[in-house]
Formats: C-alpha cells, structure tokens, sequence
C-alpha cells in the first residue's frame, strides 16, 4: 500500500497530528481515528474531512451508505427511496441465532432497513439512480431486498433515461436466504441487459471489499468500473483459495489494482478524486457539455492515467 | 414425487435434507454424460472459448433431442479417480463459462433449443481462476443468457451451488431432480462460515432449504423429476424416462412462443424472485 497516495499530506493533518503520547493520553479515545495499516493518528473530524482516507499511508476506510452518498451527489439532491422495504425470514433460517434476530440487530446497529440505500441525486447536474451499500448491514449481503431495490434503481433509470451509479461493499449473497439470495444475481443481472438495451449506462464503484455473488453479477456488468485503491475485489475468498491450491497468495491478489491489470476494472480511483471523476464521465456518456470543476489538485486533473 | 414401495426400504421421499444431499454425491448416481448418452442422439461435442483453453469441467456440443437439432451442456463431476481430476470435479473456469455462452450463442444463431444439466460444487476457487475473471465469466452468462431467443431448459441433476451453478443456469424453465440440491453456498462452505465448523454440514443442509420440494416451495423452480426409491443410481432407465418426458413436455410449450416472447417470460420469471415486505 502506499504507492497509488501522492498527494501532498494536506496541511491541516500536520497541525492538528499529535505528536506526543501524552497530548493523545489526554483526549478522549473515541476523538480519535487510528489507521490500522499505518499506526498514524487523526482526530476523527479531520479524518471524516478527508474522506476517512488515512492522510499518511493512504488506506481507504470503509465509509456508511449515507457518508458515500453525502461524498458524491450535489448538496441536498439525494432522495432516498425504496427505504421501508424489509427482509423477511422466509427460511426460518437459524445458525448461532436466528436471521430475525440478526437483521434487528443491524438494523439497531445501522439505522437502516437494509444492506443497501437507494434513491435519485444530482452529480455535478445529471440526475443518477444510485444504490450505495452500507457493510456494517450483516456485511453488506445480498438477500431478496438488495436485489429488489438495486432491480428497482434500474428500472428507474430506465423509465426517466437517467443513468444508474452502484457502489458495492460486500461479502456476497445473504446464506440466510439460501436460494432466494442466488436469485438475486440472476434478478439483478436481467436489469443489466435491459440497461445496455435501453442505451443507459450504468456505473459500477468498487468499494472494500466487493466479492463473491455481487461481483459474479450487477457489480461486474458495469459500462465502466470504477475501484477505490486497496479495495478486496474477487469472486471466492482468498483463504479459501489459499486452502484449495494449498499455496501462500501474494498480497496484492484480488485488490483493485490486481483486478486492473487483469483487465476487469476500468480505473482505480481515489476517494478524494470520485466524485469529479464522476462528474466527468456522467457529462461524455450523457453527451452533456463539460463543467468546470472545483480545483483541489493540479493540471493532472484534465487527463485522468492510470498509474502503472 | 416418488411414491412409497413398501418393499423398499429406503422410500426417497421420506428422506431428510442432508440425505438427499449425500445422494446427490453417491459415486453410482447418473451423471452429465450418462444423461447426454441416455436423452440424445448424435452428440458431438464442441470445444474451447476460442480465448484461452478448453475447460473440461464443462462438456457442451450439438446433438439431437427426439430428432431435433439442439445444444446440450454441463458440469461433468467424472467418475474415476483420474477422470474426476481431469474435469476438476466439475468446478469450472472462467474459460468454461465462456464456452458455454459461445455455444449457446451458437445456438442462438441456428435457432436450437438448449438444454443444461447443472452438477457442480461450485465454480473453482483457484489463483488463475481469479485471475481470468472468475466473477465477470458468471456474471457475463447470467446477463446473455437472458438475451437467448431460443428455448433454454435447466436442469439440476446432482449439485446445484452458488454463481457456479447460475453461470449456466438462467433458462425459461427450470427443473430439479428429485434428489439434487441447489443453493447458493455448498452446506460445507455453509457450516465453514456461519457456524465456523465444517461438522455441521448436515445442520446447515436443513437450514439452507436445498432439496428440490423446499426449493420449489419458494417459487424458484417448475418441476421436479421424480427418482426411483432410493435414488437415481437404483434404476437410471427409469430416470431417463421420467427425465426424458419432462424435457418433451417443457419444451413443447416452450416452442410454441415467439422468440421475444420467450425474454419478456424470463423477465417475469426473474424479477418476481425473492422474498421482502414494504
Ligand atoms: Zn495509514
């Protein structure tokens, strides 16, 4: 990690860095974010400011639906909707405990009904159907909800020729809904076909981590494929692996990075670049005219390479 | 389904979840290519992705269904020692899935109907498998397959798991035998995850819902072929035909809808899937 973090350490996070243990020692714990990569440490409002990027080695922490989706539409245009939609436990299903218990648990402990949080927005002015997954919800899992509401995004998009943006954060399918929860590849998948016919694109964000039944569906059937850098992407996991070939698997194996040399991620992108890089590909698929962006960075903004 | 002999000892339908599954894996049970042999004529198997390799997990080819030119494919598990590793216990690659959307695009072009038998554990958990794309393979076929204007009949015959299975799995109808099994995890990888304890595979197969009768209840398949007493393995003749006349009937009707017809009745059959209130 490391190599793809070349911006200047922003300033801010110079001065108010505690240097010394005894000045941290007299803060409250929970006012501080440590990076569990690098050891360095932030307050946690300068770490929300920068985008819950550790400004010293560059990790990408994992963010809520609601602090993604506040990162990347225009002020005060997201509308949430779908949101009273609720999983049942149409199995019965109990392992340790039963899925009933489980979901109430995530929901107390996420605010949310489910693993996914849909609605409409503006990005840099072009009207989105956006569905953005949150992985503290029993870790981002797919079940009969999330491929209702990601079907749902896309038939809107659909329906206004609005083009349709996910950001995936996830283990894979809900095992708590055994088939029902495979099914959701194929439901999801479907829309994908019929997003490609209508002619809307669809933009498919890789967050940390995207593996599994949602990479083997909508999340890999993206026009474009964005990743965020150090992102876990694959299919089956990597212990498994490891315990199937009986080999040590490199570091890099099944990261954002490794998906892009092999040709199944468009870019991989920075957080703090996200939402202009967006802006910028939403206005060219849309033929729409080009904006002027707000400039954080330097003139590489007008040429968007991929590092090596 | 099956209905009880008193003279058998093992009636099938009195069996639980966890043995069926076993059942689903008895080394006697019919397999892709006993099927292929029994249920078509002039079987000529057609290989490689045209990108990379051929997968031999998957065997896939022309062939004849009561005379009528159509595709035939599926994971072969093999029987020998050496054949099974040779067809990677039928746990494919990438390039597998992408043979198989390469012939039923043929298919498509020729106007045959296309059969899939589904026997898999899932697709391969390997580095290259990953590598090659894995997860954009399956995902890829899902979403094509579901463009075929050409009847598509699924079958489970053994072991239906996870996107291995689905890779190959989006058809017009959707069949089980009696005793296969399908879900989107093995209940060993179940149990290795949720109860962190492979010995609880018989636990998790009962939890999962994964025979054909728990699966049909949700509304996820058309029909289950019934087994002899006791399995497949006990009279496979009597399979075949049981098999045989489903497939017969299914793809009558299916013949008689128009090609577009065939897509807006997969739309429907797809998009109504899943379980939630509001
Ligand atoms: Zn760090």
């Amino acid at each position: 990690m490391g190599s793809w973090f070349q911006r200047p350490t922003p300033e801010f996070i110079k001065i108010t860095a505690p240097q010394t243990r005894e000045v941290r020692d007299r803060i409250p714990k929970d006012l501080w974010h440590k990076c569990p990569n690098c050891g360095a440490i932030i307050t946690r409002k300068d770490f929300k400011a920068n985008l819950s990027v550790c400004p010293a080695c560059g990790r990408h922490e994992r963010i809520s639906a609601m602090d993604r989706i506040q990162q990347l539409v225009d002020e005060g245009s997201f509308k949430e909707n779908n949101a009273s939609l609720r999983a049942t436990d149409p199995l019965n299903f109990v392992d340790k405990r039963k899925y009933s218990e489980s979901l109430e648990a995530a929901r107390k402990k996420t605010g949310l009904n489910d693993s996914l949080v849909s609605g409409t927005a503006h990005i840099g002015g072009v009207e989105v159907s956006l569905g953005v997954m949150d992985f503290a919800f029993m870790g981002g899992s797919m079940g009969s909800v999330l491929g209702e509401k990601v079907t749902r995004a896309m038939e809107l998009s659909i329906e206004r020729r609005i083009p349709c943006i996910t950001v995936t954060s996830t283990g894979g399918a809900r095992m708590q809904e055994g088939i029902l929860s495979l099914m959701q590849m194929a439901k999801t998948s479907i829309l994908c076909a019929e997003l490609e016919q209508a002619g809307i694109p669809f933009i498919s964000i890789l967050a940390d981590p995207s593996t599994a039944g949602v990479m083997a569906s909508f999340a890999s059937l993206g026009d474009v494929i964005i990743a965020e850098p150090g992102a876990y992407v694959g299919f089956a996991g990597k212990r498994v692996i490891e315990q199937t070939i009986n080999k040590v698997l490199p570091a890099d194996f099944q990261t954002s990075e490794f998906q892009r040399e092999h040709g199944f991620v468009d870019m991989v992108v920075e957080r703090a670049r996200l939402r202009k890089t967006l802006i910028v590909l939403l206005r060219q698929l849309m033929a729409m005219p080009p904006i002027p962006l707000e400039e954080e960075e330097g003139s590489d903004s007008q040429v968007v390479v991929g590092k090596a | 389904m099956a209905k009880k002999n008193a003279s058998t000892s093992t009636a099938t339908s009195s069996l639980s979840a966890f043995e069926r599954y076993q059942l689903a894996s008895h080394k006697d049970r019919p397999r892709t290519l006993d099927f292929i042999k029994a249920l078509f004529t002039e079987f000529l198997e057609l290989s490689g992705d045209r990108t990379f390799r051929d997968d031999p997990a998957l065997i896939s080819g022309t062939a004849r269904f009561h005379d009528k030119p159509c595709v035939v494919m599926g994971q072969e598990m093999g029987k020998e020692a050496k054949d099974r590793r040779l067809r990677n216990f039928g746990m494919m690659h990438p390039e597998g899935y992408r043979k198989a959307i390469r012939i039923m695009n043929l298919a498509n072009r020729f106007k045959m109907p296309v059969f899939i038998l589904i026997d898999t554990k899932g697709a391969y958990p390997g580095q290259e498998a990953e590598e090659r794309g894995q997860a954009e393979a399956i995902a890829r076929n899902i979403r094509d397959m579901y463009k075929l204007k050409v009847p598509v009949i699924v079958t489970i015959i053994g072991a239906g798991a996870s996107g291995g299975a689905l890779g190959i799995g989006l058809g017009d109808r959707v069949l089980m035998l009696e005793n296969s099994w399908y879900n989107v995890i093995s209940p060993e990888g179940c149990a290795a995850i949720l109860w962190n304890d492979r010995e609880k595979t018989a636990t998790a197969a009962e939890a999962l819902r994964l025979t054909a009768e728990e699966v049909f209840k949700l509304g996820v398949i058309d029909e289950i072929v019934a087994e002899p007493n006791g399995g497949a393995h006990l009279d496979p003749e009597a399979t075949y035909k049981k098999f045989d006349a489903a497939l017969v009937k299914h793809l009558k009707e299916l013949e008689a809808l128009a090609p577009d017809d065939l897509v807006k009745g997969r739309f429907a059959k797809y998009r109504k899937m899943g379980v939630f209130e509001e």
